[in-house]
């Protein structure tokens, strides 16, 4: 909003500049003309330059001061993408700087996406694994990250063709999008491969929150569009919890949970295994003796 | 409740005990953030006024901190040593309250996984201390990962640090039914720190006994003695004396949560051979 203004300024001021006498009375409007061109022009260029430098915050910011010339910039293309995906054209009038912060914005979400399923895509899944692993080694919170693989899936290609399997892939993408929490970060990181990210999820809802997800791939049959033929697949899981208070790395938490996975499509896959963690030995029938032992001494 | 031969059930199966003269505690806890670097270094610093010869190794791998809790600024570590780029003897290092260190050094991230390589190298750096001096103390790492594991599978005693908080509780709990299970412990020692009142140690202790009587020994077939080695008041001296750097027991030896330390020390000795 503030930058908004300070354009229109800007503009005004410019404009007043120009049209009080800086350059001479006599030729003050064609010189108005020819000076804001050069200006614009030249933002172009640089604009242009910093785009073959893949600087869009250069990008914004330049065009945001010269609104006139957002045409050349080519966003249209940006615009294709955004209507290609589904998405409403930013808000605002063309070349305002909320309009420029509505495409970017939508840009990123759309980078950020898979574009088969709509969930995260591997990028965005890196990105938050990172920002998660550090958090936990600071909080000491419990963080579970699942990998999930979709069992036989070259079957359902070779038999009913790619353009069913794109469409399991968007069906069992719906259903753990399902199961989780909307803190959950559910993403496709390659190609029948999924992982979920849980942060804040106790030890001993991990296993409950993974088997729910098993149980409801292998419910939910898939129907096919034309043939209305119906397909059942079925999902391995693996899983571990992100190391607490430690520093650790992404690479070795996503190694930790395939290992998993790789245990679970050997012991016959449609199965969860998550790593034991320590804390998941305490059952809640334990947990509630040991405080309910508590308060009771604790009000005596 | 039995109460078997202390050695006879925390001896870690068919390790190759070489002869010395010190015995190993490691010093554990589940939930970081309940103090235990901060009881390792006074501990160490209250058995050394006791006339003992001690090494506090820092175990904590993955995060290690005891440097900051001694304000040292260590140019060998523990890394130098497994990396073959220092020697044990330059690692070991005299820090404040009278006592040695050996120390993980930060940004040992490839340590916060055990692999066979670490186990080896964490395996003989303290198989060669532990013959010269009379206690040695490894402050773990906190969580249960494998690599607190198998730290405190090299220890003789395991002592484990608690508040009377509920998670750190269940760390605890869990802690000690993990040793208790796989590592055949049958005597854990136990720590309250950060108590609020007089007597909520032996209450933690109580309660902990009775779940683990409950749920752990039916399992097991054996019960598990745990052993209350003190309670450390939650004093405002502590916190001032971490964030100034210093080791309480230097600093105020008078106050509370010192006193505690050292009586704490007493009992650990008292229990020794």
């Amino acid at each position: 909003m503030a930058a908004v203004c300070r354009r229109s300024d800007g503009t005004k001021r410019a404009k007043r500049r120009f049209a009080g006498g800086h350059f001479g009375g006599g030729w003050t409007q064609p010189a108005a003309r020819l000076a804001r061109l050069i200006v614009i022009v030249v933002v172009i260029e640089r604009a242009r330059a910093s785009r073959r430098q893949h600087n869009p915050p250069a990008v914004a910011h330049i065009t945001a001061q010269a609104s006139p010339s957002v045409d050349v910039l080519h966003l249209e293309q940006a615009l294709q993408l955004l209507a290609q995906s589904g998405r409403e054209p930013p808000p605002g009038e063309p070349g305002s700087q909320e309009w420029l912060q509505g495409l970017v914005d939508a840009l990123v979400d759309l980078s950020s996406r898979d574009v088969l399923t709509g969930l995260a895509n591997r990028r965005s899944f890196d990105l938050a694994l990172a920002r998660e692993v550090d958090r936990v080694a600071r909080s000491g919170e419990a963080a579970l990250l699942l990998m999930l693989d979709i069992d036989h899936f070259k079957r359902v290609n070779d038999t009913w063709g790619h353009v069913a399997g794109d469409q399991v892939l968007r069906a069992v993408a719906v259903a753990l999008q399902d199961c989780v929490r909307p803190m959950d970060l559910v993403a496709r990181i390659g190609g029948e491969e999924f992982a979920i990210i849980l942060p804040n999820c106790p030890a001993l809802f991990g296993a409950t929150v993974a088997e729910r997800v098993r149980r409801r791939v292998e419910h939910v049959p898939v129907t096919l569009n034309g043939s209305g033929q119906q397909i059942q697949v079925t999902i391995s899981i693996g899983g571990a919890f992100a190391p607490q208070w430690v520093r650790s790395t992404p690479a070795l938490w996503v190694e930790r949970a395939d290992q998993q996975l790789y245990r679970a499509k050997a012991q016959g896959r449609n199965l969860v295994q998550l790593e034991a963690s320590a804390v998941s030995l305490v059952s809640n029938e334990e947990r509630q003796a040991l405080f309910d032992t508590f308060s009771s001494e604790d009000h005596e | 409740m039995t109460s078997p031969d202390a050695t006879d059930g925390s001896a870690v199966a068919a390790r190759p005990v070489p002869a010395r003269r010190s015995r190993i505690t490691a010093i554990t806890s589940g939930k970081g953030g309940v103090g235990k670097t901060f009881i390792s270094a006074n501990l160490a610093a209250a058995l050394a006024r006791m006339g003992r010869k001690v090494l506090v190794l820092d175990a904590d791998l993955g995060l290690a901190n005891l440097d900051v809790v001694l304000n040292l600024f260590p140019k060998i570590t523990l890394h130098d040593v497994f990396t073959g780029k220092s020697a044990l003897d330059d690692a070991i290092l005299p820090a404040p309250g009278g006592f040695s260190v050996l120390l993980a050094g930060s940004g040992m991230v490839e340590y916060s996984r055990m692999t066979p390589e670490v186990r080896e190298q964490l395996q003989k750096v303290i198989d060669e201390v532990a013959p010269r001096f009379d206690c040695v103390l490894l402050d773990t790492g906190a969580g249960i990962s494998d690599v607190v594991l198998y730290t405190v599978s090299l220890a003789d005693d395991v002592l484990v640090v608690a508040t009377p908080e509920p998670t750190s509780l269940t760390d605890a709990y869990a802690t000690i039914k993990v040793l208790a299970s796989t590592q055949g412990r049958r005597e854990v020692q136990l720590i309250v720190n950060q108590v609020r009142k007089p007597g909520e140690g032996r209450t933690v202790r109580v309660q902990l006994q009775q779940v683990l009587d409950r749920y752990v020994t039916p399992s097991l077939g054996a019960s598990i003695r745990l052993d209350l080695l003190g309670e450390v008041p939650a004093d405002a001296a502590v916190r001032d004396a971490v964030q100034r750097r210093q080791l309480l027991l230097d600093t105020m030896p008078g106050a509370l949560a010192s006193q505690a330390v050292v009586a704490v020390a007493a009992r650990l000795l008292a229990h020794r051979p």
